[in-house]
């Protein structure tokens, strides 16, 4: 049943929406024992907000007739605080945060009736690609598709319970450098990163702040389409929030793309990309070609060169500045009161934080430090500006620009091992440039190789979600 | 762009972060932060002469609100979280 199905027999009062609301959590209780897709299971408030919007629907309360999320069950991304609910990010060093208020996407979900099932596991502070890097204590979310592989990351949790869930359900995940589309390219889902300051980032627990993005992962375009309707907006407990317009996306889905250009970028289909991949994603350019667009090669000399170095040092800069907060005092975990404060504080990181955390962070000091400062990280701001004038000089003359979305099929844990962390960062080679540069982007489900999903990257300018929308709407179609 | 990552520097880092690695930790960590550098150095071949760093990817306006009392958490719930907390303030490890 589509999403939009179920909310019109929920305003009829044809389903129980809280049986409906029991049985997915029974649900999601049993996919989690097998696959780890979540951190926190909220069956108090989920059961709690099924309970209201019952009452309101006897009552035949007239408001609901325009709830766009009536009824729908919606998780989230551990990162993304919920008042009351468990909200860690996957770090231990914030185990049993509860917060006070609700993020922004939050309170627009609730708003709207969607029905908040759970926090979703993810690499610790979106510290990965493969959702492997997570937190002391937590749990390796698996491959819906093949579980011994990973799910991608870091909103692995978002988009493998996005293709698992029997029931009408959408994700919100989160982006920094890519941690939207890359595991909905693993999952064999739609996952949609909107442009930096679309999304107000109130209530997320920040990684980067110049390059956080709240987005939807969802099992069709049009879901995620939905969504993104429900979180867009200007919020202002967000100074970096855009005050723009809002826009109707879901008009977008049924738009044709006659005329349009799509620009597949020369250097994302060179060394390093797996052929399966590549097959697949000209299938993808193919669809879109027999519904009326047009393609043709672009070359894009920074992001695919430089891409991954910028976002590094930008990423691990604003991370370990961001992370300093978290010492064991005024939430999450806490020890005994023991030592003076440096020696508190750094007894309570160095047993908390996992290893790529304390990777980062190490990577981010050095980067800001007197005498390498301009070197690393004034340079990758630098390097950010001449590669936002080159995407801007793209979209002169196309709509989209189009590559894999990651270089290679789902890997197999046993696989991920073996690599240092710099061949980990090396999986988000496509994801960074449109991450740095803070374009909106969507992955898009184009076929299975070798019984495994393949995904398709479109890439457009600033506040152009509608035309991703449009372009993966008619992939979809052409399926 | 010379530095010369070794076992002093990677300390005096993690210090400055507050962390204190084990023996274990220097010796995985050292190779690997060693590799990530030496890969991130290649941006020095990008000539950036004369151009601006972009802090944000959008351009964004300072944001300014009306110098007016609003609601905010109360002391007690601002206390919630914590179990170090004394008379209404939080309380810290000592400070000398």
């Amino acid at each position: 049943m589509s999403i939009h199905d179920f909310i019109k027999k929920v305003k009829n009062n044809e389903i129980d929406i809280v049986e409906h609301t029991q049985k997915v959590i029974e649900e999601c209780k049993e996919i989690n024992t097998e696959y780890n897709y979540f951190n926190t299971i909220s069956e108090e408030l989920a059961l709690q907000q099924a309970n209201n919007i019952q009452k309101l629907i006897k009552n035949k309360d007239k408001p609901l007739k325009n709830k766009k999320l009536l009824g729908v069950v919606i998780s989230v991304k551990d990162g993304i605080c919920v008042k009351d609910v468990e909200s860690t990010a996957g770090s231990r060093i914030l185990q049993g945060y509860k917060p006070l208020f609700d993020a922004f996407v939050i309170q627009r979900v609730k708003e709207e009736g969607g029905i908040i099932i759970g926090k979703t596991s993810q690499d610790e502070f979106g510290f990965g690609s493969f959702s492997v890097n997570i937190g002391v204590g937590y749990k390796v979310p698996k491959n819906p598709i093949d579980k011994e592989r990973s799910c991608g990351g870091s909103s692995g949790g978002a988009a493998g319970i996005s293709k698992k869930a029997s029931f009408p359900h959408i994700s919100l995940g989160e982006s920094t450098g890519g941690s939207i589309a890359e595991p909905a390219s693993f999952c064999d889902v739609f996952g949609l990163c909107p442009t930096y300051g679309r999304v107000s980032r109130y209530g997320l627990i920040d990684f980067g702040n110049s390059l956080d993005k709240i987005g939807p992962i969802g099992r069709t375009i049009e879901d995620v389409a939905l969504l993104m309707d429900v979180i867009e907006g200007y919020g202002k407990n967000d100074s970096t929030s855009l005050n723009v317009k809002n826009e109707d996306y879901s008009k977008y889905l049924k738009k044709s793309i006659k005329e349009m250009k799509v620009g597949i970028i020369k250097e994302a289909f060179a060394e390093g990309v797996e052929p399966e991949v590549e097959k697949n994603v000209y299938n993808g350019i193919e669809e879109l070609e027999e519904e009326g667009a047009k393609a043709e090669e672009i070359s894009l000399e920074l992001p695919i060169k430089y891409g991954l170095a910028t976002y590094y040092m930008i990423g691990t800069s604003e991370a370990s500045t961001n992370l300093a907060k978290y010492c064991g005092m005024r939430y999450g975990i806490s020890e005994k009161l023991e030592g003076s404060f440096n020696e508190y504080f750094t007894r309570v990181r160095s047993k908390n934080l996992g290893d790529e955390a304390k990777r980062r962070i190490i990577l981010g000091t050095f980067a800001r430090m007197a005498g390498y400062r301009d070197a690393y990280y004034i340079k990758a701001m630098k390097v950010r500006t001449l590669m936002i004038q080159e995407y801007k000089k793209a979209f002169k003359k196309f709509d989209a620009l189009v590559s894999p979305t990651v270089p290679i099929l789902p890997p197999k844990f046993s696989e991920i091992e073996k690599l240092t962390p710099l061949q980990n960062y090396m999986m988000d080679v496509m994801l960074v440039g449109p991450n740095v540069a803070g374009l909106p982007h969507l992955n898009v489900p184009v076929g299975y190789e070798k019984n495994l999903p393949v995904g398709m990257l479109l890439i457009a300018d600033h506040l152009q979600e509608g035309k991703l929308i449009q372009l993966g709407s008619a992939v979809e179609k052409g399926k | 762009m010379v530095m010369e990552v070794d076992r002093k520097l990677l300390e005096h880092v993690a210090e400055l972060a507050r962390l204190k690695l084990s023996e274990e930790e220097i010796g995985k960590f050292l190779p690997q932060l060693k590799e990530a550098l030496e890969f991130f150095s290649k941006l020095k071949e990008v000539d950036t002469d004369n151009v601006k760093p972009s802090f944000q990817p959008v351009e964004i306006k300072n944001v300014m609100r009306e110098d007016k009392e609003e609601k905010c958490l109360s002391q007690d719930d601002a206390l919630s979280l914590t179990e170090h907390k004394k008379d209404g303030y939080f309380k810290g490890p000592r400070a000398v």
